[in-house]
C-alpha cells in the first residue's frame, strides 16, 4: 500500500513536471524572434503577401498567445503531439522514426563511457603512480579537451579515408533494406561504431578520473583495511571490496549526465549524418518548425527522466544496499 | 547482484570494444550498378515542388516532376513537357504542342488539361512566384489533349521563361483536382511525369528515386536509380565525395575552400556550368530609409572601399566574378559598358571628408550596424570583410548574429542598416532583376522585395516599359538604360556573380546539359 502511494505521487510528480516542461517551452519558442513562414520564403528565395498569410493561418500564428497556449497543453494532456505543417506529417510519427536511432546511439554510448570510464579508472586507480596511471591519465585529459566534432572527424579520417574499416557516415548502407536480419544488424554496428565512441570520449573521460579518484580514497577506508587484516587476498579485496564502491558516485554522476549525453548528440548527429532526434531538433530549431520543437522538447525531457531511473536500477545492481533502504 | 555476476559485466564491458576492433576490414564505396548517389543538404520538408520551391525539394523533385521547357546553357528555350511551341505576332498568344505520349507515374496519360488546372488553377492558390506570372493571362485554355493556348492581357518579354521546373512544375489534375493540395495524400507518394519515380524516403538517411520505365522519351533515363543521401556536415560531405560514398555535389554542399583539392582529384570531374537560369548576384544592401545611407556619396565612398577581386579571390575561392551591376553577365541583357568603382581607399576617404564626417579621437567617423547573414561560413566571411574593408574609411562596423528566421525578419520589416542579400536572376530581369528595385515592390513584412526602399520613377518606368516589349533589341535598349542609372544611384552595394562548383563522379556522363544543371531532370545522364 505504501508502496502503491509511494509510486503515485511520483508519476504524480512526473505529470506536473511535464506540464512545467510544456508551459515553459511553448513560451520561450514563441517569444524568440522570427517567423515560420519568412524561414520558407528565405530558402526559397521567393514570397508574396498572401503566402505569409497562408502560412501563419496554418500554424494558429494568426490567434492571441493564451488561446495558442491553452490549445498546445490540452492536446498535451491528450498525449497529441501535434501536425508538423512544413513536413506534412504527425509529429509523433517524426519523432517515433527518429526515436530508435537516438536510443542506440545513446545507450551504446552511455554503456561505453561507463564501462570504459570504470575499467579505466580501476586499473589507473590501482597502479597510481605508474607509467600507466600516467598514461591513462594523460589520454583521458586529451579527450576530456577535445572538441566532439574534431575527434569525429578525426575518426572518420583514420578509420573510414586512411584504412577504410568503417563507414564515415549514416545509419546503414542504402541498400541495406534488400539484407537480411544478421546482415542488416552488423552493418548498423558498424555504422555505430565511430559516432559511439565519439559521443562517449569525453564522458569516459570524466569517468576515468573520476573512479581513479574514488579508488584511491576507497583504499584508505575503514573496512579495506579490516578486509586486509582478515588475511584476505589483494585480489580479492579490489574486487570484492573496493571496485563496488568505487563505482557507485560514477553511476550517479553518469546519471545526471544523461541530459548532457543528449545535446551531445546533436553534434555527432550532424557529423555523421546520423537520423537521431538530435538533427531533427537543429532541423526544427532553424525552420522554426513549433510543432516539432515543442513535440521534441517534450520526448527529451521524458527520455532524461527515464535515463535517470535506468541509473537508480543499475545502481541497485552496483550497490545492494540502495534496494534495501 | 553476486561477484561473480558483477565481474562478468566488467568482462563483457572490455569485450564490447575489443569485439568492434576484430571487424574485418570492409570497402564501403556503395556505388549501385547504372545508379547514382547524390549528396542532398539539407533534408527537405516534402518532395511536391508545387507545394515547395526550396533548393533541396527542387534537387530531388525536379527528377519526379516537370514542367513544359529547360534552358540551353546560354537560356534558349529547350523542349520538355512541350515539343513545340509558337508565339503571336503582337506577343499576347503562346501556343504549347505537348509531347503525346507522356504519362503519369500511376499510368493516366500526361494532357494539356493537366497544364490548364496547374496554371489557372493549383499554382494560382500555392505558389507565389508563379501567381505573379499566370495572373498576366487572360486565358489558360485547352485547344486539344495536347494544345495549350495561354492569352495574355499585355504582353510579357519574360513569359516563355515561367515554364523552367520550379517555376511552373506540373502536378496531376486527376490526384490533385478539387482536394486540399497541402494535405493530399499523394504528398507521400509524388506523383509526377519525370523520367524517376518515387520509391523510398528513409527520413534523416536518403531518398530513393528508380527509372521510370515508361518515360516518354526513347531509352532514357540513362540511370537506373537515384539515391539522395542526406548529409548535414560539410566536413563529412567532402568525405562522402573522396571516399565515392556520393557521386555528384552541387550548389553548396562541398565549401568553397574544398572545392579545388576535391576537383583535382582523378575520379572527380569539376563543371561550375548549370547554373545560368539561377545566376545568383550577392550584394551589401543599406537600409536606404536611414542616415547616412540615404546620402548617395556615402555609398559611393562605401563602394570605393570594397575590393570585389578580394571578395572573388579570398572569400569564394575563386567561385565568382566581380558583379559589375544589377544583371549579370551570365543571363540576357547584360550591359558591359558600365561606369566601375575602382577600389581605391583615397577616392572614399575623400568623399567622406568632403560630406564632413570628421574622424573622432578613435579615429572613427562613424558606426554603423552590421546584420550578418546567419547561413553559413560564406556569409560570415562577407560580414567580416565589410568591417575590414569599412574601416579603411574610418566607418566602425558592428557585427550583429541573429537565426535565419531573426534575420528574415529584420530584413523584411525594414529593422536593419546594412545586411547581405543574394537573388537569383531566374532567366529574365523582368522576373528577377525589376522585383528588388522598382517602388511598386516596396512591400513591408515581405523577403525579396525593395527592402531597401530604392524609389525612381525613371527607373520604374524603364522595367515596365521593357517587360511588355517583345522585341530583344528594344528589350535590351531600355535595359541597358535602367543598368546606367542603377550604377550610377547605387540602389544596393553590388559584390559578386556567384558560381557554383558541381562535382560528380567522371564515369557519369551528361550529367550537367542545360542551364538549370542540378536542377534538371537527369534524363540524359548515363554511365560512359
Amino acid at each position: 500500500m505504501r508502496l502503491l502511494r509511494r509510486l503515485l505521487a511520483r508519476v504524480a510528480g512526473i505529470a506536473f513536471s511535464i506540464f512545467v516542461i510544456a508551459t515553459i517551452n511553448f513560451t520561450l519558442v514563441h517569444s524568440a524572434p522570427g517567423d515560420p513562414a519568412l524561414v520558407i520564403a528565405g530558402q526559397s528565395g521567393a514570397t508574396d503577401a498572401k503566402f505569409i498569410e497562408q502560412v501563419r493561418a496554418e500554424y494558429g500564428l494568426d490567434k492571441p498567445f493564451m488561446i495558442q497556449l491553452g490549445t498546445y497543453l490540452g492536446k498535451v494532456a491528450r498525449m497529441d503531439l501535434g501536425y508538423s505543417h512544413r513536413q506534412r506529417r504527425q509529429v509523433s510519427d517524426l519523432i517515433l522514426e527518429r526515436l530508435g536511432p537516438t536510443l542506440l546511439l545513446m545507450l551504446s554510448a552511455f554503456f561505453l563511457s561507463l564501462v570504459g570510464g570504470v575499467v579505466f579508472g580501476a586499473l589507473s586507480g590501482r597502479r597510481q603512480g605508474t607509467w600507466a596511471d600516467l598514461a591513462i591519465s594523460l589520454v583521458s585529459l586529451l579527450l576530456y579537451a577535445t572538441p566532439v566534432f574534431w575527434l569525429g572527424l578525426m575518426l572518420v579520417l583514420v578509420f573510414s579515408i586512411q584504412l577504410e574499416w568503417l563507414p564515415a557516415f549514416g545509419y546503414a548502407n542504402i541498400h541495406a533494406a534488400g539484407y537480411g536480419a544478421f546482415e542488416y544488424a552488423r552493418d548498423v554496428a558498424s555504422h555505430l561504431i565511430l559516432p559511439a565512441i565519439t559521443l562517449s570520449a569525453i564522458y569516459m573521460a570524466v569517468y576515468t578520473r573520476l573512479m581513479r579518484s574514488s579508488l584511491i580514497e576507497v583504499a584508505h577506508e575503514d573496512h579495506v583495511r579490516t578486509a586486509r587484516a582478515k588475511g584476505l587476498t589483494e585480489a580479492a579485496i579490489r574486487r570484492r571490496h573496493m571496485l563496488r564502491n568505487a563505482a557507485v558516485p560514477v553511476v550517479t554522476f553518469a546519471g545526471l549526465q544523461a541530459g548532457a549525453l543528449i545535446g551531445g548528440s546533436v553534434v555527432v548527429e550532424t557529423v555523421f549524418a546520423w537520423p537521431g532526434l538530435g538533427r531533427l531538433i537543429f532541423d526544427a530549431v532553424t525552420a522554426r518548425d513549433y510543432p516539432v520543437l515543442l513535440g521534441l522538447f517534450l520526448v527529451t525531457s521524458m527520455l532524461v527522466i527515464a535515463v535517470n531511473l535506468l541509473t537508480d536500477l543499475i545502481h541497485r545492481l552496483v550497490d545492494p544496499r540502495v534496494a534495501v533502504r | 547482484m553476486k561477484r561473480r555476476e558483477f565481474n562478468k559485466l566488467l568482462l563483457a564491458g572490455m569485450a564490447v570494444p575489443g569485439m568492434e576492433l576484430l571487424r574485418n576490414g570492409m570497402a564501403y564505396a556503395q556505388t549501385p550498378a547504372g545508379g547514382l548517389i547524390s549528396l542532398l543538404a539539407p533534408e527537405p520538408p516534402m518532395l511536391v515542388l508545387s507545394l515547395n520551391q526550396q533548393q533541396p525539394t527542387i534537387v530531388v523533385g525536379s527528377k519526379m516532376f516537370e514542367s513544359l521547357l529547360d534552358y540551353d546553357f546560354d537560356l534558349t528555350p529547350r523542349p520538355q513537357l512541350a515539343d513545340s511551341w509558337e508565339m503571336s505576332e503582337d506577343g499576347l498568344t503562346y501556343t504549347f504542342h505537348l509531347v503525346k505520349n507522356a504519362k503519369w507515374h500511376d499510368g493516366v496519360p500526361f494532357t494539356a488539361h493537366d497544364v490548364v488546372f496547374n496554371c489557372s488553377v493549383m499554382l494560382m492558390e500555392v505558389h507565389p512566384r508563379a501567381r505573379t506570372i499566370f495572373e498576366r493571362c487572360e486565358s489558360i485554355v485547352a485547344a486539344d489533349d495536347h494544345t495549350v493556348v495561354f492569352k495574355l492581357k499585355e504582353p510579357f518579354g519574360p513569359f516563355i521563361y515561367a515554364f523552367e521546373v520550379d517555376s511552373a512544375p506540373m502536378a496531376p489534375k486527376h490526384i490533385y483536382e478539387g482536394t486540399d493540395y497541402k494535405n493530399n495524400p499523394a504528398n507521400e507518394h509524388p506523383i509526377g511525369t519525370g523520367p524517376f519515380m518515387f520509391k523510398e524516403w528513409a527520413r534523416g538517411s536518403h531518398i530513393h528515386l528508380v527509372a521510370n520505365p515508361d518515360y516518354y522519351r526513347q531509352g532514357k533515363p540513362g540511370l537506373t536509380e537515384i539515391f539522395f543521401r542526406v548529409v548535414p556536415d560539410a566536413a563529412s560531405r567532402s568525405v562522402a565525395m573522396e571516399t565515392g560514398e556520393a557521386q555528384l555535389a552541387g550548389w553548396n554542399d562541398v565549401e568553397n575552400f574544398d572545392v579545388q583539392r576535391l576537383a583535382a582529384m582523378p575520379h572527380l570531374e569539376f563543371t561550375t556550368k548549370g547554373y545560368e537560369f539561377a545566376s545568383p548576384l550577392l550584394w551589401y544592401e543599406c537600409n536606404l530609409r536611414k542616415e547616412p545611407f540615404n546620402d548617395l556619396r556615402f555609398r559611393k565612398a562605401m563602394m570605393h572601399l570594397l575590393d570585389r577581386d578580394f571578395a572573388v579571390e579570398r572569400i569564394m575561392f575563386g567561385l565568382a566574378a566581380p558583379a559589375t551591376g544589377p544583371i549579370a553577365s551570365t543571363t540576357k541583357f547584360f550591359e558591359p559598358d558600365l561606369p566601375r568603382y575602382e577600389f581605391s581607399v583615397e577616392k572614399a576617404n575623400a568623399i567622406l571628408d568632403e560630406m564632413g564626417l570628421k574622424k573622432g579621437a578613435d579615429g572613427n567617423r562613424l558606426t554603423i550596424r552590421f546584420l550578418v547573414v546567419p547561413a553559413g561560413e560564406m556569409w560570415t566571411r562577407f560580414a567580416e570583410y565589410f568591417r575590414q574593408a569599412m574601416a579603411a574609411g574610418g566607418i566602425e562596423v558592428v557585427l550583429e548574429t541573429t537565426d535565419i528566421a531573426g534575420w528574415g525578419q529584420s530584413i523584411a520589416n525594414w529593422d536593419y542598416e546594412v545586411s547581405n542579400n543574394m537573388l537569383y536572376q531566374l532567366g529574365d530581369p523582368a522576373i528577377g532583376v525589376a522585383r528588388s528595385y522598382i517602388s511598386s515592390n516596396i512591400r513591408k513584412g515581405i523577403l525579396f522585395t525593395n527592402t531597401q526602399g530604392y524609389q525612381n520613377a525613371e527607373v520604374d518606368r524603364l522595367f515596365a516599359e521593357a517587360a511588355v516589349q517583345t522585341s530583344e533589341a528594344a528589350r535590351q535598349e531600355l535595359y541597358s538604360k535602367v543598368q546606367r542609372i542603377l550604377v550610377e544611384e547605387l540602389p544596393v552595394l553590388w559584390m559578386t556573380e556567384q558560381r557554383y562548383a558541381t562535382l560528380h563522379d567522371k564515369r557519369i556522363v551528361d550529367l550537367i546539359v542545360s542551364a538549370t544543371g542540378v536542377n534538371s531532370n537527369f534524363a540524359s545522364a548515363r554511365y560512359a
